[in-house]
């Protein structure tokens, strides 16, 4: 067992290798881990963050779905209410139209009737100065008696 | 397996495989390549070990390797294994620092420094792990008489880590307590300024033992292991019988070996921390 240079030589081998590894090797190395342990909490951190965002998503969604169906159900009814409303006035419109339509063709009846009355009277008396003319033909003088037939179809026309 | 001269006798395997390659300077003041234990012991400490020294640099080389390269390719969502791995070393000596070093002082050096020790010291010890025979014998086909693969096993590795620990210990304390109060640490405790000369002697063999014993654990521990495994490499010579009873002996202890290595690496790795942590104490 000689001790020599060996010893110094290991000596400053050991104080290089120190250094060099404080210098070169420590730094990367632990520099890189301590990264990626930021990483790992950042990572935590945005997973939670991203777990709150989605229960509030899910509360606000809740909550839009639950006032979509109230506002459904309100719509639904004012629709049935409008609904209704509708109905009846068109119940309302058929009704009066028809009594309007009903009214309008008795006027036309009553015009009809008033109309035929008119023209039968017309004929009546026709037929009644025809008749009476032939009848009174031989015995009457056209002329003389003239105001007494004008008389009868005016009374004819009256009645 | 044989010694320098060719004899094939146990104690010079044993020897052989317990010499480093050694280049220094001869006593006629020639630098060349050591022939043999005695010419290396005879070049004094104008020598080096180029085997421990190059399996320590590279052992150090590849691990700097693999962790530059894992932090390159750091990916956050698709780690690989290897990165899971050398994370988990990180947050060990990150973890270790935390746990053990002194809350009153910040010190950015630690940490990396624990890591450093503990990888590049385990990557070392890891050496022992491989059959005792391999190497060697590959290097003496490539024309290397000497060969010892573990770094750890060579006492100047171990000692001149704990050298350079105790530079570091030296450094924060003259630093963080200030030339005085670490002379006053040294001279006051234990006992008061009645006794200085006692309590400086007390201090100054605690404060020498801290690298000397750190050094000398590691060092220990794994030239120990080593041979221990270098004596069962001796028995596949001697037999079919003790060859099969060698091969179960290596495997236990390769196994048992696995705990003492890490466990020395992690030793080394808090008694550092731990020293460093008393030498930026106040009191």
């Amino acid at each position: 067992m000689n001790i020599n240079l060996t010893l110094i030589g290991q000596t400053i081998s050991f104080l290089l290798f120190v250094w060099f590894c404080k210098k070169f090797v420590w730094p990367p190395m632990v520099n890189a881990m301590q990264e990626r342990q930021n990483q790992i909490a950042d990572g935590l951190a945005a997973a939670e963050k991203g777990q709150e965002a989605q229960n509030v998503a899910e509360k606000e969604a809740a909550e839009l779905i639950s006032k979509a169906k109230t506002q459904a159900a309100e719509i639904i009814a004012s629709a049935e209410k409008r609904g209704n409303a509708v109905v009846d006035e068109a119940k309302t419109t058929a009704t009066s139209e028809k009594e309007r339509i009903v009214a309008s063709a008795l006027t036309e009846v009553e015009q009809e009737v008033h109309t035929a009355r008119e023209q039968l009277r017309i004929q009546v008396s026709s037929i009644a100065v025809a008749a009476a003319s032939k009848i009174a033909d031989k015995e009457i003088d056209e002329a003389a008696h003239a105001g007494l037939i004008e008389d009868l179809v005016k009374q004819l026309k009256a009645s | 397996m044989a010694s320098e001269n060719g004899e094939l006798t146990g104690a010079g395997y044993i020897n052989h495989h317990l010499s480093n390659l050694t280049y220094g300077q001869l006593p006629d003041g020639t630098w060349s390549f050591a022939h043999g234990a005695e010419e290396a012991a005879s070049m004094g400490f104008m020598a080096i070990h180029v085997d421990s020294m190059v399996w320590a640099l590279s052992l150090g080389v590849i691990m700097f390797w693999v962790m530059r390269r894992v932090a390159k390719s750091f990916s956050s969502d698709k780690p690989s294994k290897v990165q899971c791995f050398v994370e988990a070393l990180f947050d060990m000596a990150q973890d270790s620092k935390d746990s053990t070093f002194t809350k009153q002082a910040k010190n950015v050096w630690i940490a990396p420094m624990a890591l450093t020790i503990f990888v590049w010291v385990f990557f070392m010890n890891l050496m022992d792990l491989v059959p005792v025979d391999w190497i060697p014998e590959l290097a003496k086909l490539a024309g290397v008489g000497y060969m010892k693969i573990v770094p750890s096993t060579d006492v100047n590795v171990a000692l001149g880590m704990a050298l350079a620990v105790f530079i570091m210990i030296l450094y924060y304390s003259l630093k963080i307590k200030g030339p005085v109060g670490f002379a006053k640490e040294l001279a006051l405790q234990p006992f008061g300024k009645y006794l200085i000369p006692f309590n400086l002697v007390l201090e100054l063999v605690g404060l020498l033992a801290k690298p000397l014993s750190l050094g000398l654990r590691l060092f220990g521990n794994m030239y120990a292991g080593e041979l221990i495994f270098i004596l069962i490499a001796m028995m596949y010579s001697a037999g079919l019988g003790l060859g099969v009873l060698g091969g179960v002996a290596q495997l236990g202890w390769s196994i048992f070996h696995i705990l003492v290595i890490t466990l020395q690496a992690y030793i080394f790795m808090m008694l550092t921390i731990v020293y460093l942590s008393q030498a930026h104490e106040h009191h």
